[in-house]
């Protein structure tokens, strides 16, 4: 293994994704409390040219994004796969408007989970989201994460699409013990 | 408990009266309505670029506006939605709270009734009292409109007040004509966006 390597390898995918969003010149966090994302939540929240917004539930994001927008920002929602069935009715504005949304979804009740009750909404993420017509985009491994993010960024924010990258739980190992 | 669900006596105030007389100081201010009535009043003050006709996604319409007003922190930011379209997406009042938007407004026009599906009684009909969850969320100041002159005083801090700001606004359950506003997302939010940011695309 090289240094370079080794080095990559210590620093958790999130400081890379981070970096991404900076670089896309995100100014809005929309996030509900996830494990598997509290790593970029932290971050995100440190920085104060950032404005992270804790929300009530997920659906507030939505909205949230599609008036960070409207207003001339960049905005990326953070949340975990069991809050995506609470958005379906607010993603018609992504769809009705063509508004782009820039979404991180970090995955439950998919790989090794322990839970029964994150089982149902895990499976049912990937369906919920295209019946809503955003692209998801899944990656399974943690050195994927930030270029897909990154790439993500683009179809979102050049191409005004809505766009859920959808984060393993094998990455996240959430969920291991229930 | 039988009259919890009966309304109230003496509401005087007209929606569209109470529009027209907010949106004629409005200056700057970026509109965003929630679904429903509002859209049509709103409308009915004249059709603007600035305003963003939300015509679905009920309970969407205060956090549209707050992204909108954290990206536009100089722009007085006002949301005209109805009681209905609220209690919705009460817990937006909890985050909005949280968050302190000094530039953002949320004028409801309460007719204790869903208006535009048949007049069927609202929570607030029986006493749920929106101002108090406002209050009670860390908005910066909370109005209970209930008649003219309470409208005129309360103007001011419509437009100007460092918000977030919130206030009832009483009205009969009369509504005016529907107006003939575009309904289509795509035209509205792209011609809301170059109003706001001063460039297409």
């Amino acid at each position: 293994m090289t240094m370079a390597k080794a080095k990559a390898k210590a620093r958790h995918w999130s400081h890379d994704v981070y970096a991404v969003l900076k670089r896309a010149d995100v100014r809005q966090v929309a996030y509900v409390p996830d494990g598997g994302l509290a790593g970029l939540i932290d971050l995100c929240n440190a920085d104060n040219k950032m404005r992270s917004v804790v929300l009530t539930t997920e659906e507030e994001g939505i909205a949230q994004m599609a008036g960070a927008w409207l207003g001339g920002q960049r905005g990326v929602f953070l949340t975990q796969s069991g809050g995506i069935g609470n958005c379906i009715n607010m993603l018609s504005i992504m769809q009705e408007c063509r508004i782009p949304l820039l979404a991180i979804v970090s995955m439950r009740g998919q790989w090794g989970e322990a839970f029964p009750w994150q089982v149902p909404m895990g499976q049912a993420t990937t369906a919920a989201l295209e019946a809503a017509k955003v692209i998801v985009q899944p990656v399974d491994r943690a050195d994927e994460v930030a270029e897909t993010v990154e790439a993500a960024a683009r179809l979102a924010y050049d191409a005004n699409r809505a766009i859920a990258v959808i984060v393993s739980q094998r990455i996240t190992k959430n969920g291991e013990r229930g | 408990m039988a009259a919890r669900k009966t309304k109230p006596a003496a509401i005087t105030l007209k929606r569209r009266d109470v529009i027209t007389s907010i949106l004629s100081q409005r200056g700057d201010a970026a509109v965003v309505t929630g679904i429903g009535n509002a859209v049509h009043d709103v409308a009915s003050c004249g059709d603007d670029a600035r305003n963003m006709y939300l015509a679905g996604i009920m309970g969407g319409a205060s956090m549209v506006a707050l992204g909108v007003a954290l990206a536009q922190p100089r722009r007085r930011v006002l949301v005209i939605t109805g009681d209905g379209e609220l209690l919705a997406g009460i817990g937006s009042l909890l985050t909005i709270g949280v968050e302190k938007p000094k530039n953002l407004a949320i004028v409801v026009l309460d007719n204790q009734a869903f208006g535009a599906t048949g007049n069927q009684l609202t929570h607030t009909a029986a006493g749920v009292d929106l101002v108090a969850i406002a209050a009670a969320s860390g908005f910066a100041s909370t109005a209970l409109i209930t008649d003219s002159s309470g409208l005129e005083a309360a103007m001011a801090d419509i437009h100007d007040r460092p918000g977030p700001y919130f206030a009832v606004v009483k009205v009969k359950t009369v509504t005016g004509p529907r107006l003939d506003v575009s309904r289509d997302g795509t035209y509205v939010s792209r011609r809301f966006r170059t109003a706001m940011t001063g460039r297409e695309g």
